[in-house]
């Protein structure tokens, strides 16, 4: 297998170099978030802090960190940093409760993720030639439009396909030859399951590669997926507010993890409990900070996603860091078929209906390859009714409501009063059965 | 004219109908009648009994929750075409019903037929000029 980078001096350039760039981007960022938006200087002003402080990289430490609550406090453009007629698309994901949370990208925004998306597919050996299914949902979210854009900057032949409707997938993988695959991991195996019934023979198509993620996957499952869906299954990584898909990316000799362009994106790894920096090779939260984006740059993100970084050079030649699978959460995130759904949003929408107590429980689990969620609610006097279908329409109405919300589809189960466990503590609102 | 009925939310699993007999039977309220209608998930028991508010309280306090409603219970002779009859008065006058059981008393010559109508006050009318017998809580119980 030929090594084949995107960009190959900046993948390759040794370290020191790699630093330097590193700092110069990230002393410009810092001068121009605090010039310009107001929540972080305010935050940066009662840290002690000033742009000019920050003279070597690991001053980087002496930042304040960036919450998702910062972005909902500063709903829906707060964050922006620059006017928004130079604003070309916005994009959004759930917050923790009802707002969603908002990011903005210039021209030139769009034009460094169709790149940081272009490297990605060429680091899991997709090249020019390739006939693409980018089968991530297209809309608010950004796995669809980002990857679109980089494919379109690689020169391959993108199938703008999104999520849903397997057995056309099928059939347009099948008639328009599709050699690589996006999509998360679960539906990969759902059209898997969807060959299986249409009778239809995985050698018999020209799968080669897939880019999987947007959900946690075990290597079992990549197990699974490569053997079902003959290919050679990768990781991505990306969120939102870094980015979007593209911010790391699985190489094809890579046995630690995802490469990232952290030209672009600079990691730590931090103590979750004491926000303290942590030696390289140890495990805690992944933080990011951007550093050259324009409209919605993120100084000290902290994605609450648990991982750790290795910077032996890879044997495909990198010398970008690279960050494990991501194994958790620092929070009680859930992610169902590629949504992020936080428990409190489900409160939300539950204290929202009338003569609801606040008791309640999530169950997950993952049945063939689809992960299910249920939502169970406390039957009280003011709910319960003698007729069936009144009790079956509340469900129908929670379900909907949490839909809307949400976008993702759950079942509602009625349960007895005290029914749902009472704990001391903090309530036990999840249960994950999930094998990841 | 309206017989008070107790109905109790009923999660499916085993031994829930089990303990609810049992915290009434040891409350000393008897059941004359009893139904359940049942989902994939859950259930509601439907109960007449003699001993209303006790029955009410008792199965409160062992946490289940419990509504009172309003139904109608009608008086047939036990025999070929008694409900036939009575729901083809129904149907006449566009009377839906929304659920109904029905038990035989003990000595096996009348059953009495448990409605529960969306329109209950036209329901009784309509059964009354039909010429079905109406009857209360208490000569339920007196069966």
């Amino acid at each position: 297998m030929s090594l084949t980078y995107w960009e190959e001096e900046i993948e390759t350039l040794p370290r020191v170099g790699l630093e330097s760039i590193q700092l110069r981007r990230l002393q410009h960022l810092v001068a121009r978030v605090y010039r310009t938006v107001k929540p972080y200087r305010v935050k940066m002003e009662e840290a002690g802090v000033k742009p000019e402080d920050i003279k070597t990289l690991s001053d980087l430490s002496r930042l304040p960190f960036t919450v998702k609550n910062d972005l909902r406090d500063n709903y829906p453009f707060g964050l922006f940093t620059v006017p928004l007629d130079e604003v070309v698309r916005v994009h959004a994901s759930s917050g923790t409760t009802g707002k969603p949370t908002v990011v903005g990208y210039t021209q030139k925004d769009i034009e460094t993720w169709s790149n940081v998306m272009a490297r990605a597919l060429c680091c899991a050996g997709a090249t020019k030639g390739d006939m693409v299914h980018n089968a991530y949902g297209y809309g608010l979210f950004t796995g669809g439009l980002g990857a679109h854009y980089g494919i379109e900057r690689l020169g391959a032949t993108v199938i703008p396909v999104s999520g849903g409707n397997s057995k056309r997938q099928i059939n347009i993988m099948r008639d328009f030859g599709s050699t690589v695959l996006l999509s998360t991991p679960s539906y990969a195996l759902n059209l898997a399951d969807a060959m299986d019934s249409m009778h239809v023979d995985p050698k018999s198509l020209s799968l080669r590669v897939g880019i999987f993620g947007a959900e946690p996957w075990s290597e079992n499952m990549r197990e699974e997926v490569e053997r079902k869906l003959n290919l050679k299954a990768t990781d991505i990584y990306g969120l939102s507010e870094v980015m979007g898909p593209g911010v790391a990316q699985e190489c094809l000799h890579s046995d630690r993890g995802m490469h990232i362009f952290e030209d672009h994106f600079l990691p730590e790894i931090i103590d979750p409990d004491t926000g303290e920096v942590l030696p390289p090779g140890e495990k805690g939260e992944l933080v990011f900070t951007t550093l050259t984006k324009e409209a919605f740059p993120i100084i000290r993100y902290r994605t609450k996603d648990i991982s750790r970084l290795y910077y032996e050079t890879c044997a495909c030649g990198r010398t970008l860091v690279r960050m494990e699978k991501v194994t958790g959460r620092t929070d009680d995130m859930l992610i169902i078929r590629g949504v992020n759904v936080f428990p409190s949003q489900v409160e939300h929408v539950l204290m929202g209906v009338e003569g609801v107590e606040p008791h309640y429980q999530i169950v997950v689990e993952r049945e063939g390859n689809l992960d299910t969620m249920e939502v169970q609610v406390e039957v009280s006097e003011g709910l319960f009714s003698d007729e069936i279908r009144v009790l079956e329409k509340l469900s129908r109405h929670i379900q909907k409501e949490i839909k809307d919300l949400l976008g993702v589809t759950c079942k509602v189960k009625l349960v007895e009063p005290k029914s749902i466990q009472r704990s001391e503590g903090k309530a036990q609102r999840v249960i994950d059965n999930r094998k990841i | 004219m309206l017989v008070e009925q107790i109905a109790v939310f009923l999660e499916n699993k085993s031994g829930r109908l089990a303990e609810i007999t049992t915290v009434l039977a040891d409350a000393g309220v008897n059941i004359r009648a009893l139904s359940v209608a049942d989902t994939a998930d859950f259930g509601i028991l439907r109960l007449i009994v003699d001993k209303v508010e006790k029955a009410k309280e008792v199965l409160r306090d062992k946490g289940f929750t419990v509504g009172k409603t309003h139904v109608i219970a009608v008086e047939v002779e036990d025999r070929t075409g008694g409900l036939a009859k009575v729901l083809s008065c129904l149907k006449e006058a566009n009377i839906n019903v929304e659920y109904m059981y029905a038990f035989v008393n003990r000595t096996g010559e009348n059953a009495v037929l448990i409605f529960r109508f969306e329109k209950m006050e036209e329901a009784i009318k309509t059964l009354k000029k039909g010429g079905f017998t109406i009857i209360s809580r208490e000569q339920i119980c007196a069966l």
